[in-house]
């Protein structure tokens, strides 16, 4: 018998963003008991950053009358490129502006409809006296109305303040600064996970009836990513690891249009739903050229590619740290810039020591969303194990097929624990838990002998932080904005090389306590096994979908790519085997999403100055 | 630029090894073009001490994880700009708050304890309509309580304020500020009376000493002068009506 201290609850919520929240205060208002882990205190989640704003049909400003669930599902549709499921689609649209009327009721100070007049883009904008006093929206990327609800710069914060307050309100267990290592399950049901204390370096073993992964995005996979330094994606490789759970289409990767050069911190899309311009080095305004239509809010993929492309073609101003293009919101004036706009102000003077109200902004696309991840059906059940569950950016629900709508996110975390929180607490009521204690020791073992072997230096004194910076570059290099299959191939083969030097990392450190070289160490594997099923997803689709463009097969092909890649890592395996699944359309048949690459309307070639 | 050698005096202590003992260790380092307190702890950490614990997250000035004392002054250490400091720079972790190691402490736990003390969420006696259009809310109220929402929870007015390092319960002017969000919240239900239950003590408004400190030390310029002036004549009303 092996000691550790052991936890045992009905549901256990690895996360403590938005996701695992909504879905841990759904549980445990259905009478269940809750425990939720977290790296970090819960308010200081990622889901904290999200600035832009929370997308649902509400239809209330004037600029997204006739709005509704219809509309929505549209667009989330052709901005996926076709590649989401649509009845997923379907339910979120539906389900969005209850999520954000339930987050009002709780205390989201959304702002509001003000009847006025403003001047937008060069037009004139009245808003409903009728509509005064509800929940106002704001323009987003890829969306036909003004969809996206706000509170001004802070959506993010907000709604995961009140949420969190929701959380307490109901006297949930949170067990913050403890890190999950490892499901506990025996290939057919998961049990529970084996963590490390962050405080104390201890493991600990949580046992529960369901095992709900809420632990959002990757991005820090890349070097370059405007996501925080805990989004790792430990909750996804510890899914992977079982050698049952796949990841769903882990090469749909966002790059967000607005990075700020060189800290790749986001500047959000509000910028530019607000009315913000992208510019040349010649200070010219050449989304336009690009897309007539839609100009700099076509859809994020659409607006990454026509920044690269514009200055591939030579018109990026060039820096230390690599071409770039400005983005210039002056015209906004001071007054909206202080206050619609504030963290965007304080980002460019704090990091980079500009004014946005008399200077431009350097900026270029960035690594910013994970669209795939740990495969679940339409009620957040895992693919593979019994009693898993997983929601939020760490799942593939597939909301978001291959791109996702900005605003889009934020209400998946919230509908998503709203409607798989319900179907976790009714699974969690028929369902038992019975194991044996030596299949927990296992586990427990297991990952024992893992720090025993790091801090010994046992198999060889390969560097945690050179591998990760190796991993970094050859995702960066290889697998960004613009594919082929030249460096594809390259970064499979020295992904394949890094996973294995991976298995002979050494600490330097005495690895004593929650010593933080350990806790990389502990991670890295696992990370370059995604970067490797992102690497490999990318080079086998042999096509162009949404975030997805490969230069050498730059079309959408539905007849042999309308399907979604599985990843799975078997157990021993040295690298992930891919297998498809066919998307799911019910109600819109693929076809023309109205900007990008495949839109006649769009101008290719007219585009020279 | 130049390129100045940076000498960065760094507090270490290990609560959890019985034999450890507070110390301070000097780092030098090579200054780089927009080096921030975040490049340069992480370049430590990966180049001289991987055992160095301090705590980052956003990186960007938003999650409130990276208070610290840099040269005395409570502040965020991602957004400060090596540039802005000497060539000598001391970081010591933020008093007041739990020391989980080095340069990490735990305001994870302190601001839990204090939204539990001041019930900080909506109290309200009316259900939820899935089905009911939202209640409605002039846009100004509803950016009153975002300016007091924005508080990140980073603990630097906790860490600079006399009361809080010398009264353990002292809410502070994070908490004070926390009940100014719900009072001027149309759906909160609670009265004064409720609110004076929370906040109206010595450990609450009446314990502040009124010297400010926390208002200059607040990162993202919360008016705190103001909230604490708002909640201190809101309680003494309340008061007399006891
Ligand atoms: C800068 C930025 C701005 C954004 N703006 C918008 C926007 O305006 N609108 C929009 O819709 N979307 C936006 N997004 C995307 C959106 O914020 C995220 O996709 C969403 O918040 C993810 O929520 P989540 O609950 O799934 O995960 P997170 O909020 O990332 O939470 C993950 C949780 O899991 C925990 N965790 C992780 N690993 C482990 C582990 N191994 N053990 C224990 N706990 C673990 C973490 O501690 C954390 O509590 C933005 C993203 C970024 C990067
Ligand atoms: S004014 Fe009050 S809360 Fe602020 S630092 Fe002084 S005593 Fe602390
Ligand atoms: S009020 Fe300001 S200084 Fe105090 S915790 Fe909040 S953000 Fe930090
Ligand atoms: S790391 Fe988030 S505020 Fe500094």
């Amino acid at each position: 018998m092996k000691h550790y201290d052991h936890f045992t609850t009905d549901v256990l919520v690895v996360g403590a963003g938005l996701a695992g929240e909504r879905a841990a205060i759904e549980a445990a208002s259905r009478g269940l008991n809750v425990i939720i882990l977290s790296l970090v205190p819960p308010r200081r989640s990622h889901s904290s950053a999200a600035q832009g704003g929370m997308q649902a049909a509400l239809g209330n400003s004037a600029m997204g009358k006739g709005d509704n669930p219809d509309v929505h599902f549209a667009d989330t549709v052709k901005g996926s490129d076709w590649g989401c499921d649509q009845d997923v689609a379907r339910l979120f649209a539906e389900n969005a502006p209850i999520a954000v009327r339930q987050m009002a009721y709780w205390g989201v100070p959304w702002n509001r409809v003000k009847a006025e007049k403003r001047i937008y883009d060069g037009k004139e904008i009245q808003e409903d006296p009728e509509k005064e006093g509800l929940i106002t929206a704001r323009n987003f990327g890829g969306t036909a109305k003004w969809r996206t609800c706000y509170t001004s710069d802070g959506t993010g914060h907000s709604l995961l303040y009140t949420m969190d307050s929701v959380v307490l309100k109901l006297g949930i267990t949170v067990h913050d600064r403890t890190e999950v290592l490892s499901l506990i399950h025996d290939d057919k049901r998961c049990f529970g996970v084996v963590s490390r204390c962050l405080r104390t370096g201890q493991l600990r073993v949580y046992t529960a009836r369901s095992t709900v992964i809420a632990t959002g995005g990757y991005g820090r996979l890349y070097g370059a990513s405007t996501n925080a330094v805990i989004n790792e994606g430990s909750g996804m490789f510890v899914a992977l690891e079982t050698g049952k759970v796949p990841l769903g289409n882990m090469e749909a990767v966002q790059f967000h249009p607005t990075g700020i050069v060189p800290t790749w911190i986001l500047i959000t899309e509000g910028a530019r739903g607000d009315g913000g311009y992208l510019l040349d080095k010649n200070h010219h305004r050449f989304m336009p050229d690009y897309e007539p239509k839609k100009k700099e809010l076509a859809s994020r993929d659409v607006v990454s590619r026509r920044i690269m492309q514009h200055i591939r073609k030579g018109y990026g101003v060039d820096s230390p740290h690599g071409p770039h293009v400005w983005l210039d919101i002056r015209h906004l004036g001071e007054k909206h810039i202080n206050t619609n706009l504030r963290e965007i102000a304080n980002i460019c003077r704090n990091f980079r020591g500009i004014d946005p109200v008399h200077d431009l902004i350097p900026v270029r696309p960035t690594q910013h969303y994970s669209m795939g991840g740990i495969r679940t059906d339409i009620n957040g059940i895992a693919y593979g194990l019994e009693g898993l569950f997983a929601l939020g950016e760490a799942a593939c629900w597939d909301l978001h097929g291959f791109n996702r709508l900005g605003g889009n996110s934020l209400a998946e975390t919230v509908v998503a624990g709203m409607v798989v929180g319900d179907k976790i607490a009714s699974y969690t009521r028929e369902a038992d838990l019975q194991y044996s204690s030596s299949l927990i020791d296992d586990h427990v073992g297991f990952q024992e002998d893992r720090i025993q072997a790091l801090i010994e230096a046992r198999n060889g004194d390969e560097n945690v932080y050179e591998l990760r910076r190796e991993m970094e570059e050859t995702l960066s290099e290889n697998v960004g904005i613009f594919r082929s299959e030249g460096p594809l191939k390259k970064a499979v083969s020295k992904l394949h090389e890094l996973l294995e030097r991976s298995y002979h990392v050494g600490l330097t450190s005495d690895g004593k306590g929650a010593n933080p070289e350990l806790a990389s160490a502990l991670r890295i594997t696992g990370m370059i096994k995604l970067a490797y099923c992102i690497a490999a997803g990318a080079l086998a689709r042999e096509e162009s979908r949404g975030s997805h463009y490969r230069e050498d097969f730059p079309a959408r092909d539905d007849d042999n790519w309308l399907k979604r890649t599985l990843a799975y890592w078997p157990e021993g395996a040295k690298e992930p085997v891919l297998e498809y699944e066919p998307v799911k359309i019910t109600e819109l048949p693929p076809g023309d999403r109205g900007y990008g690459e495949a839109t006649r309307e769009s101008a290719e070639s007219n585009s020279s100055s | 630029m130049s390129q100045r050698e940076l000498a960065i005096h760094i507090f270490r202590y290990n609560p959890e090894d019985p034999n450890d003992e507070p110390k301070t260790e000097t780092f030098t380092l090579q200054e780089e073009e927009g080096m921030t307190l975040f490049i340069a702890l992480n370049k430590i950490r990966e180049e001289q001490d991987p055992t160095l614990k301090f705590d980052f997250v956003c990186r960007a000035g938003i999650c409130g994880s990276c208070g610290m004392l840099i040269n005395g002054k409570p502040t965020l250490a991602c957004k400060t700009l090596t540039k802005t400091l000497p060539d000598d720079i001391t970081l010591m972790p933020l008093p007041v708050f739990k020391l989980l190691g080095d340069l990490s402490v735990d305001t994870g736990t302190w601001f839990r304890d204090i939204s539990l003390r001041t019930e900080s969420w909506i109290h309200t006696d009316k259900p939820f309509d899935p089905e009911a259009e939202e209640e409605r809310m002039s846009n100004e109220t509803a950016l009153q309580i975002y300016e007091a929402e924005r508080c990140i929870e980073c603990g630097c007015c906790i860490g600079g304020c006399a009361t809080a390092n010398i009264k353990p319960d002292f809410i502070g002017a994070a908490g004070v500020n926390r009940v100014a969000r719900f009072m001027v919240d149309p759906r909160d239900e609670r009265d004064e009376q409720a609110y004076f239950d929370v906040v109206g003590s010595e450990d609450g408004i009446f314990g502040c000493i009124g010297l400010m400190a926390c208002d200059d030390n607040c990162p993202i310029d919360i008016p705190l002068q103001g909230q604490l002036a708002y909640v201190r004549r809101k309680m003494a009303a309340a008061g007399w009506k006891r």
